[in-house]
């Protein structure tokens, strides 16, 4: 979109919530915020994540609907279900690898991120990715990325066997090509 | 009389904090009609001063739309700056002035009742005890025309020499530092220069809470492959990427500067050929700091030898670095030495006037800059003169129409006003933009002050604690309904638009004081139609003065995106950086070093008071949450005070997390849920200060205030803690803390 992509950089997060605000100020949603920002465990350290939709290239959450309300746009954002077809049954909660989609239960609905479609299909940024005061959330050109950042990015992830590329980017050491956190991904196996 | 009205709990439900959750007009409104407008100005909260626009309504603040354009944070905001419109439209904003009713309880009052009543209030005071018993409060987030108009106010139309500002609380210690050591009180650097430096050093300042958008700016200088050191005596936010981390102990900040410029004299990582040609004063700080070999500073402040050495090493073999501070510093009884002492560091390595190299001051509050620049402190006329200096008051005084003996000398502090208050010198009081009775510290000796009061009057658009004391409340305006300039901590001059105008029944703050004037028979000084009046009145008064406006328009500041002063002359481009070429303010141009020496706090820990008490702000709330605790989503992200302290500590005492604590000082106590967390020094318990009443942390702080600059020492006090019988009643009686309002926070699941 414009020629810029959207990166989270969990190193730089200081756990302000300024995205879990403006979240809530999106037309699209007014009210509801659809971000997620976890404090990792208080007692230990001040680390925190925040996460928007990864916007999969293949989403396993439309994959697991038994509903077919979740569609992907041509420009590769994963929407929120469809309100009509949704049955609200929490299929792509469970299954998002990322632990994304939300129930809403006053709109009997699952919302997500949406990389603020009305937004960045005129050409502005997304709400959270503009206020992000430490830029853990930035929606800007790849190259500027790959110039400025100490991090460097990567949007393949392996979850046990299964393969996720994505539309949004997360920074990672700049030995690191893809994450993984399954040791099944670690190991060998004879195929049965 | 100045009592609180008989039912505390009655003036609460009417006048709040009650929080604000949804725009007005609610939340789908907004998405089905467009703004009316949008307006491009600043955020009403800290001194970052971030542009924003405003989404405008039927005259009313509906909603922001980032402000990508404007340079310092291109569209950035922290939770407040993002919830800040909530603040219009309020449920528990005044419409009306209140005066007392016989029973004590406030009742409404028509305008011209209140005014006359404050006005011959005030003058009967002065009649029969003298101009100087009755003073002013003023407050840093009033814009530049107002704190000016508030000067004026208080030595033209009441010839009282007693007006003293919040920003007692916030600048005081960095600016006598930089008066003294330089000859101007201003951050030297643009912010800009901050990604450019080698090394920052961030000292008592948690910029990722109290000025969240400098974050980027640190991150951005290391990705450019600049070093972090942060000190603090708890792991603030910033602190999980810093390169070194010196946990140095509450109130001990002098003696581990005193430390590092040992170790950069020692290891010859000064610039001598700097100090001889752009300095004086530097054998006396060399002799002072040549006992602090790096055994004795890490006896005393707790941070390591090896991490002192290495310290000393990376700020003075940088070619370029930078030293950041903020209140952790200079809430101190030597918080001016502190900052002298980071200041020699900097001078003794050169760090200074360049690009990407200096001394750096972060302003907190929204006008703590420009606040203080034109008059409303005690001892200072417009344009940072001094009071006491014979030309300054010569030319004030021409720009006042009046003659400079007419202008009184310098009064009291913010702090000794209170005193003075006790004492029974000074016996009315007209307050704005300032609720001392959460922020200063001794709470309960504040209170007893306010009910000495023969009168006291208050102008503000929420009733905040401190108001409940007053004899008469005067319903003022909110930062977006009146125009008028801030001043940035870059020392970038900023335009603030009027978005809308003030509610019916609430008015213009600068309408309020000149109307005050008029009834103090003092009309022809006040002739004001509107703020650009006021301003163009200051920039003439502060002409030729070391913040020198007079070059300033509101045009050339839309233009240009703000000023920097000095900007003496219209086609003068302001100056980002000072010092350039190392010419100092001085009149010979050099700086100086001065000796600073290392004393206990005011409140030393003692036998029976083992443990440091240090207090100070979370991301969500602003100062005395007089605002920010009347906007649901910010009230929700940190509903209550906690006291953060580490588990060592903690499990001596028995204590485990969200078990209430009793917090005692040789003041007062107070019940408080604890916060076990491993970020903070076991020799620490912190809590934040945003709270009223039983939740306010300065039930416990002392009065010591630096003998300078006259800050109150909040970030060291003594206590004791145990683990409290039962929870206080407060808790009990508290709605739960409504999450519901937003969706809930995610559980953390490994990701399968």
């Amino acid at each position: 979109m414009f020629g810029r992509q959207f990166f989270i950089d969990p190193s730089r997060c200081i756990g302000c919530e300024s995205c879990v605000n403006a979240c809530a100020e999106c037309d699209n949603h007014r009210g509801e915020s659809m971000i997620h920002l976890d404090f990792i465990d208080r007692r230990q350290t001040i680390a925190t994540v925040p996460f928007v939709c990864m916007h999969c290239d293949d989403p396993t959450c439309a994959q697991v609907c038994p509903a077919d309300a979740i569609k992907k746009t041509d420009d590769g954002i994963v929407q929120s279900s469809l309100k009509p077809r949704c049955i609200a049954c929490s299929n792509c909660v469970l299954a998002c690898p990322f632990g994304i989609p939300k129930v809403m239960v006053r709109q009997e609905q699952m919302m997500k991120c949406d990389m603020c479609y009305d937004r960045t299909s005129v050409g502005k940024k997304p709400m959270c990715a503009t206020v992000c005061p430490s830029q853990a959330l930035s929606y800007v050109p790849l190259e500027e990325i790959l110039l400025g950042r100490r991090e460097k990015p990567t949007n393949v992830f392996f979850f046990g066997k299964q393969k996720v590329t994505t539309k949004v980017y997360m920074m990672v050491p700049e030995t690191v090509d893809a994450v993984s956190v399954d040791v099944v991904d670690y190991m060998w196996e004879e195929q049965a | 009389m100045a009592k609180a009205p008989p039912h505390p709990e009655l003036l609460v439900e009417r006048y709040g904090p009650n929080p604000n959750y949804t725009p007005s007009g609610g939340w789908q409104k907004g998405s089905e009609a467009p703004p009316d407008h949008l307006v491009k100005t600043h955020c009403c909260f800290c001194g970052q001063q971030c542009g924003i626009q405003l989404k405008v309504r039927d005259n009313r603040v509906v909603g922001f739309e980032p402000w990508d354009e404007f340079p310092f944070n291109q569209g950035k905001l922290c939770p407040k700056g993002v919830k800040r419109y909530l603040q219009n439209e309020h449920p528990d904003r005044l419409l009306s002035p209140l005066m007392r009713a016989a029973n004590g309880d406030f009742r409404g009052a028509t305008w011209d009742e209140a005014l006359d009543f404050t006005a011959q209030s005030l003058r009967a005071i002065q009649e029969k005890h003298g101009k100087d018993a009755v003073a002013i409060y003023g407050g840093a987030s009033l814009t530049s025309e107002k704190s000016y108009l508030l000067g004026k106010f208080a030595r033209v139309a009441l010839g009282t020499r007693h007006i003293d500002y919040n920003g007692r609380l916030c600048m005081v210690s960095a600016g006598t530092a930089y008066k003294l050591a330089f000859g101007v009180d201003r951050s030297p650097n643009p912010w800009s220069d901050i990604p450019k430096a080698q090394v920052v050093l961030v000292t008592g300042a948690n910029v990722a809470e109290c000025a969240p958008i400098t974050t980027d700016y640190l991150w951005r200088m290391r990705d450019n492959g600049g070093k972090l050191i942060v000190i603090d005596p708890r792991m603030t936010p910033i602190t999980r990427n810093a390169d070194l981390y010196l946990p140095v102990r509450p109130g001990t900040d002098v003696a581990l500067m005193m430390g590092l410029l040992h170790v950069v004299i020692r290891d010859g990582l000064t610039k001598p050929k700097f100090i001889a040609d752009h300095t004086v004063g530097f054998e006396a700080v060399e002799a002072s700091v040549r006992e602090w070999n790096p055994r004795k500073t890490a006896e005393l402040t707790g941070v390591p030898p090896e991490a002192i050495e290495k310290a000393a090493r990376l700020f003075g073999g940088a070619e370029r670095a930078i030293a950041l501070h903020a209140r952790g510093i200079e809430h101190q009884s030597k918080g001016v030495e502190n900052v002298l002492s980071l200041i020699n560091l900097c001078l003794a390595t050169g760090n200074i006037g360049r690009e990407g190299a200096g001394c750096m001051m972060i302003t907190g509050q929204g006008n703590g800059q420009g606040g203080r620049e034109h008059g409303q402190k005690c001892d200072q006329l417009p344009g940072q003169r001094s009071i006491s200096d014979p030309a300054a008051r010569e030319h004030v005084a021409k720009v006042w129409g009046i003659t400079p003996e007419e202008i009184p000398q310098a009064g009291l502090s913010a702090m000794e006003i209170m005193e003075a208050i006790h004492r029974g010198e000074i016996k009315g009081l007209l307050s704005i933009c300032f609720n001392p009775l959460v922020s200063l510290p001794d709470s309960t000796y504040i209170r007893e002050a306010l009910e000495k009061l023969e009168f006291f009057g208050v102008v503000d658009f929420f009733l905040s604690e401190t108001a409940h004391h007053a004899d008469v409340v005067l319903a003022g305006s909110l930062q977006e309904e009146e125009e008028g300039i801030t001043c940035t901590a870059e020392g970038r001059v900023v335009h603030i638009q009027q978005a809308v105008t003030p509610p019916t029944g609430a008015r213009n703050d600068w309408e309020i004081y000149c109307d005050l004037a008029k009834r103090l028979g003092k009309e022809k000084f006040f002739p004001y139609q509107a703020p650009r009046q006021i301003f163009d009145e200051l920039r003439e008064a502060s002409r030729g003065g070391i913040a020198d406006y007079y070059g300033i328009t509101y045009e050339k500041i839309d233009r240009d995106m703000g000023v920097f002063w000095p900007c003496p002359t219209e086609d003068h481009p302001g100056t980002p950086r000072l010092f350039e070429g190392a010419r100092f303010f001085h009149k010979d141009g050099k700086a100086r070093f001065v000796v600073a020496e290392y004393r206990p706090s005011g409140d030393p820990v003692t036998e029976e008071h083992p443990i440091y008490l240090t207090t100070g702000r979370v991301v969500s709330q602003y100062l005395s949450g007089t605002q920010t605790r009347r906007i649901g989503a910010l009230v929700d992200q940190y509903p209550e005070p906690r006291l953060e302290i580490h588990p060592r500590l903690a499990e001596a005492h028995g204590i485990a997390n969200e078990d209430w604590v009793k917090v005692t000082t040789k003041r007062h106590q107070m019940t408080i849920q604890a916060l076990v967390v491993k970020t903070i020094r076991p020799d620490t318990v912190f809590i934040p200060y945003h709270w009223a009443g039983l939740r306010s942390a300065n039930q416990l702080t002392h009065r010591t205030l630096d003998p300078r600059s006259k800050i109150p020492e909040f970030k060291v006090s003594a206590c004791r803690i145990e683990k409290a019988a039962a929870p206080p009643e407060w808790s009990r009686a508290s709605k739960a803390p409504g999450r519901s309002q937003r969706a809930p926070r995610r559980e953390l699941r490994v990701i399968q």
